[in-house]
């Protein structure tokens, strides 16, 4: 008999479980990782990497609504605050703003395509990435606005990949029952 | 995607409350988020030991992915360097006789202002390193331009202490924490670098824009004397730099100076060199208000 049938996308059936510890913790785990990735990058002279923690917490929020609470934009912001170089409390204040605001958005489109959601987190870049940039004491330019913002809305299908393929993940029975 | 349903609450006590209570925790933490903001764009030194602890503890990761970025960006320039070598080999043959006559000429300048300084009794000590460290990290997604320097207290790296690679002014030490230092890169929005014109005395500001581009501001406004292609190095003023290393070169001319691009790009340079404040008194009389210094 062929192994795999009994099972399905998520493992095997028989005698596994999902378990507690890795559902709970996988999205918020990504996003703490996503936050200190920019660090890794070479210091260029200009900010051209996307703000790669907020993009992996929009791509929870749109991708699996329901799962992040609303209120998540603020350990997840006050931890890439320490990080980013950005002025302590930016990303706090920014993240729980989106937060609120997809949750307005979600209130009156309750259905969406994946082309709607991109378009909700180009809109939502396209506001927090000048804001950041604003709060920490930059000029607007398009020479130091363009390619970050480009890419971030650019890149942001590639989020929802990803997180599609950790909500597998952590969607596996990972537990031996008994 | 279809909706969750969540939203709508049931008749649950439970839920209801639970749904409510997260709006509330949103909303205080937007709340919180604005007042922490203000609190560190005012007062900037708040709540910088948090910041630096944080650093301090991403360290010892970092290390070691700049010391491969840096040597895998080694190998590719030297695949590259293959493919063009004629081409290059005979360009650079031109190019070092050029520069054996200049070095010979500057051996000549130096040593005039050897003699020269000796008639003035002026001493001319060459400022030691306080240390040599790789830039791990940078503030790469905001628009703040930090780099992550991997020395710290511990190696005796203080705030205020100017950065140098070999081919110029890289920032300043703006935060230390015991293994780590945060430095403020040239093209900051909040960095201003006193600077004059190589080849004259025309003295200006370097004031970083936040976009890799750096603003020249001419002291002495009137006809703008500048033309693309200058040279602007450090002028002394100040105290905290050493005077005469590379800082930028004029790209653009604007109506009160010029735009320009830094020479020591960040991205260019795997070990800085950190040292001391050139001249400590003068930062220190800079820092004094005028009032104690008249009450004494």
């Amino acid at each position: 008999m062929n192994p795999k049938s009994r099972s399905d996308t998520y493992g095997r059936r028989i005698n596994r479980s999902h378990s507690t510890v890795v559902a709970t913790i996988v999205p918020y785990l990504s996003v703490l990782i996503a936050s200190l990735t920019p660090m890794f990058f070479i210091a260029t002279a200009l900010p051209i990497i996307p703000p790669l923690g907020f993009m992996m917490l929009l791509a929870w929020r749109l991708v699996r609504p329901g799962l992040l609470p609303v209120w998540a934009g603020f350990p997840l912001g006050l931890f890439d605050d320490l990080f980013s170089g950005q002025p302590l409390g930016s990303a706090i204040l920014l993240w729980s703003v989106a937060m609120i605001a997809i949750e307005l958005i979600e209130t009156r489109f309750p259905w969406r395509s994946f082309a709607q959601d991109w378009f909700t987190a180009g809109l939502i870049l396209l506001v927090y990435v000048p804001a950041a940039m604003l709060v920490s004491g930059g000029e607007l330019t398009l020479v130091a606005l363009g390619p970050q913002l480009m890419l971030s809305i650019l890149v942001f299908p590639l989020f929802a990949r990803l997180v599609a393929r950790l909500d597998q993940m952590r969607l596996t029975r990972w537990r031996t029952v008994g | 995607m279809a909706p969750t349903g969540q939203r709508r609450s049931s008749y649950s006590r439970k839920a209801q409350y639970s749904l409510f209570t997260g709006y509330i925790a949103a909303g205080v933490g937007a709340l919180v988020g604005a007042v922490l903001l203000g609190l560190s764009l005012w007062q900037p030194g708040f709540l910088s030991g948090l910041t630096g602890t944080a650093q301090d503890a991403a360290t010892p990761v970092t290390q070691p992915v700049a010391v491969a970025r840096t040597e895998s960006k080694g190998f590719v320039d030297a695949v590259r360097g293959y493919y063009r070598a004629g081409s290059q080999n005979a360009a650079l043959k031109r190019e070092m006789e050029l520069a054996r006559i200049r070095l010979g000429e500057a051996a000549a300048v130096e040593q005039e202002n050897r003699r020269l300084k000796a008639l003035i009794g002026l001493q001319d000590e060459e400022a030691k390193p306080i240390t040599v460290a790789r830039l791990v990290g940078a503030s790469a997604a905001s628009s703040r331009r930090f780099a992550y320097l991997g020395a710290g207290r511990a190696d005796g790296v203080a705030v205020g202490m100017p950065v140098r690679s070999p081919r110029g002014v890289v920032g300043r030490i703006l935060e230390v924490g015991n293994y780590s230092a945060r430095v403020l890169l040239l093209t900051d929005p909040e960095s201003v670098l006193p600077v004059r014109r190589a080849k004259d005395e025309v003295v200006a500001f370097a004031e970083g824009r936040g976009d890799g581009l750096i603003r020249i501001r001419l002291i002495n406004l009137g006809i703008n004397p500048l033309e693309p292609g200058d040279l602007f190095v450090t002028s002394g003023a100040g105290g905290y730099y050493q005077p005469g290393v590379a800082v930028a070169i004029a790209t653009e001319i604007t109506d009160d100076g010029a735009l320009a691009r830094i020479v020591s790009d960040p991205a260019a340079t795997d070990y800085v060199a950190v040292l001391p404040i050139f001249e400590p008194t003068a930062v220190t009389g800079a820092d004094t208000p005028v009032e104690t210094e008249l009450g004494e």
